[in-house]
């Protein structure tokens, strides 16, 4: 086993997900296969093979610089879960 | 112990783009908030970013006017963090194949020339702006999003650790902001947030090659905050080190009010920030053409138009350099002189009356009150001999508080230059008449006492009397 209680728990925190010691064990088994699958495929020599930056045959897609309409403020706002004068309103952040 | 300072930045350029990154909604600042977005911005599922044009072109530009190497296959990747000012949850930035990398800038520093490498440059986006309804940060209960500036173009231009004063690190930052003008991809506003730095500092035993541990304080948005910020960490650090503390790696916010720096402790690990590709945008491939093409539109630069100055009006190095040191000092120089006058003279006059006119007001070149046009005249005023330098020293203050073109206000304040020499004689005369022991000690071989008689003339004409022609007529009356 490579993934281990303590991965799970900080992934978890990073992801914004409260995961209780039950589901714990079990993401862990499922981490873990996933894990060795990639190891599988990593014994593979990819020495000569250049790394893949994105998948697609595509390149420059730009836009030009035009200002197009932007949405109005209340449909912007519409679904804020709260909202203030205008604002997105958020419970703060911070630490003291 | 001795310590010794190592200073890096990473400066946030805003780019003068009309539109934001990934989408058409406007960049204006001081709209009202929350209405300059749109589903792409405000990161609403299954949209499409797309890039601006513009902001490659100018990223370009930048690194080519600060000597990276521009790469020519770049790529944009998710920069994964939680936070309300960031409605995707990622801000999208490049992590290991961005635009530009390894250039470099020279800075002056009491006289002394240093290079200052640059990492890479790359381009990002802006986050939103969070309003505390608390009276500082800590004490705020809640916070309000203004998603205007999400998604608002920026470069991120990252120096190596190689400046070791709060000085030079100001200095750099003043280059940066000067060569970001000049390309013109920037405003440069610094009270609107356009360029702000996050500072690394960290403290080392004088002469060691290794790097101490750093602090970091974020969004510094003026010079002297740079510096006074920049100075307190190198107290605080020495003060800590010397009582055999150890300096921990952490964010720090900078308080302006009572000049001290602040740890932030935040729970998370929040330097994990897991990046990936961004599969929405497709790679940006620039061939060496294109990038030519960019090179031959940049304008003369910083260091060329000091160089240039120097070499073809003699200006002296340091006033070269000042002049230089903004685009707006620079564009303003060039209009006195275009008017025709001297551009020696031109240059006095910036770096003296004028330069410290406007710090004294706090006042920026480009709202001077007294023109380039009008400072220009002037000097030709000076130049014809319609007034000597020192009556104009009396219109250029006229001028500050009076629109009038110097030649009304010398006509006016009956200031013209007496180059009549029958009136100068007249008061020639007198002066030597009523001052027989400098006239004695001029004629005992002590020519110096002349001064003393030239001085008399120039104050019984209220200045106007020709200098030169007060010296000559004194000296031949004095010799016959
Ligand atoms: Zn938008």
């Amino acid at each position: 086993m490579k993934v281990t209680k303590e991965d799970i728990a900080n992934v978890a925190v990073l992801s914004r997900l409260s995961v209780s010691e039950a589901e714990a064990d079990k993401y862990m088994g499922q981490m873990d296969k996933i894990l060795t699958y990639m190891d599988n495929l990593s014994q593979l020599d990819t020495e000569s093979v250049k790394p893949t930056t994105y998948a697609l045959p595509m390149q420059n897609v730009f836009r030009e610089d035009v200002v197009r309409e932007s949405l109005d403020r209340e449909a912007a706002l519409a679904n804020a879960p709260l909202r203030e004068d205008g604002y997105f309103k958020v419970p703060k952040v911070l630490e003291g | 112990m001795k310590y010794e300072t190592v200073i890096g930045l990473e400066i946030h350029c805003e780019l003068k783009t009309k539109t934001k990154i990934f989408c058409g909604c406007e960049t204006g600042f001081g709209a009202e908030h929350n209405t300059h977005v749109c589903p792409v911005c405000l990161g609403l599922p299954g949209v499409l970013p797309t890039v601006n044009k513009r902001v490659v072109e100018f990223a370009i530009k930048a690194g080519l006017a600060t000597n990276c190497e521009i790469n020519q296959y770049c790529k944009f990747d998710r920069k994964n963090y939680y936070y309300p000012d960031l409605p995707k949850n990622w801000q999208t930035s490049q992590y290991d194949l961005p635009i530009a990398e390894h250039g470099w800038v020279d800075i002056d520093v009491e006289g002394e020339k240093k290079r200052i490498r640059l990492t890479r440059i790359h381009m990002e986006e802006d986050a939103g702006k969070l309003v505390h309804s608390g009276t500082n940060i800590k004490d705020s209960a809640s916070s309000n999003v203004d998603y205007n500036r999400t998604g608002v173009p920026l470069l991120e231009i990252v120096s190596e650790p190689d400046m070791s004063s709060a000085l030079e690190a100001r200095t750099y930052m003043e280059k940066i902001k000067a060569i970001m003008e000049y390309i013109d991809v920037s405003n440069c506003r610094m009270e609107e947030g356009n360029l702000r730095a996050d500072v690394n500092v960290s403290l080392r035993p004088a002469g060691s090659t290794e790097l101490g541990t750093r602090t970091e304080m974020k969004n510094i948005n003026s010079f002297k905050s740079l510096e006074d910020a920049i100075n307190y960490e190198i107290e605080r650090q020495t003060e800590v080190l010397e009582d055999g503390g150890e300096i921990i790696q952490e964010t720090r916010t900078w308080d302006p009010e009572r000049g001290i720096t602040l740890s932030m402790r935040s729970k998370e690990n929040a330097h994990d920030y897991r990046y990936m590709p961004e599969p929405d945008l497709p790679p940006i491939v620039t061939s060496p053409e294109t990038i030519e093409k960019f090179r031959s539109e940049l304008p003369e630069l910083p260091d060329a138009r000091r160089a240039r100055l120097e070499k073809d009006f003699g200006l002296s190095d340091y006033d070269a350099g000042i002049i230089t040191s903004s685009r707006a000092m620079a564009e303003y120089y060039d209009a006195v002189v275009a008017t025709g006058a001297d551009a020696k003279l031109a240059a006095n006059w910036m770096m003296g009356d004028l330069l410290k006119n406007l710090n004294a007001e706090a006042i920026d070149i480009s709202k001077s009150p007294v023109e380039a046009e009008r400072l220009g005249e002037m000097i030709r005023l000076i130049e014809k001999g319609t007034i000597s330098s020192k009556i104009g020293k009396k219109v250029f203050a006229e001028m500050w508080t009076c629109p009038d073109a110097p030649a009304k206000i010398v006509e006016d304040k009956g200031l013209v230059q007496i180059t009549d020499t029958g009136a100068i004689e007249a008061i020639v005369d007198q002066v030597i008449a009523d001052n027989p022991k400098p006239v004695e000690q001029y004629k005992a071989g002590k020519k110096k006492a002349i001064g003393a008689l030239v001085g008399q003339v120039m104050k019984q004409s209220k200045g106007k009397a020709n200098p030169q022609m007060v010296n000559e007529l004194l000296a031949k009356k004095l010799d016959s």
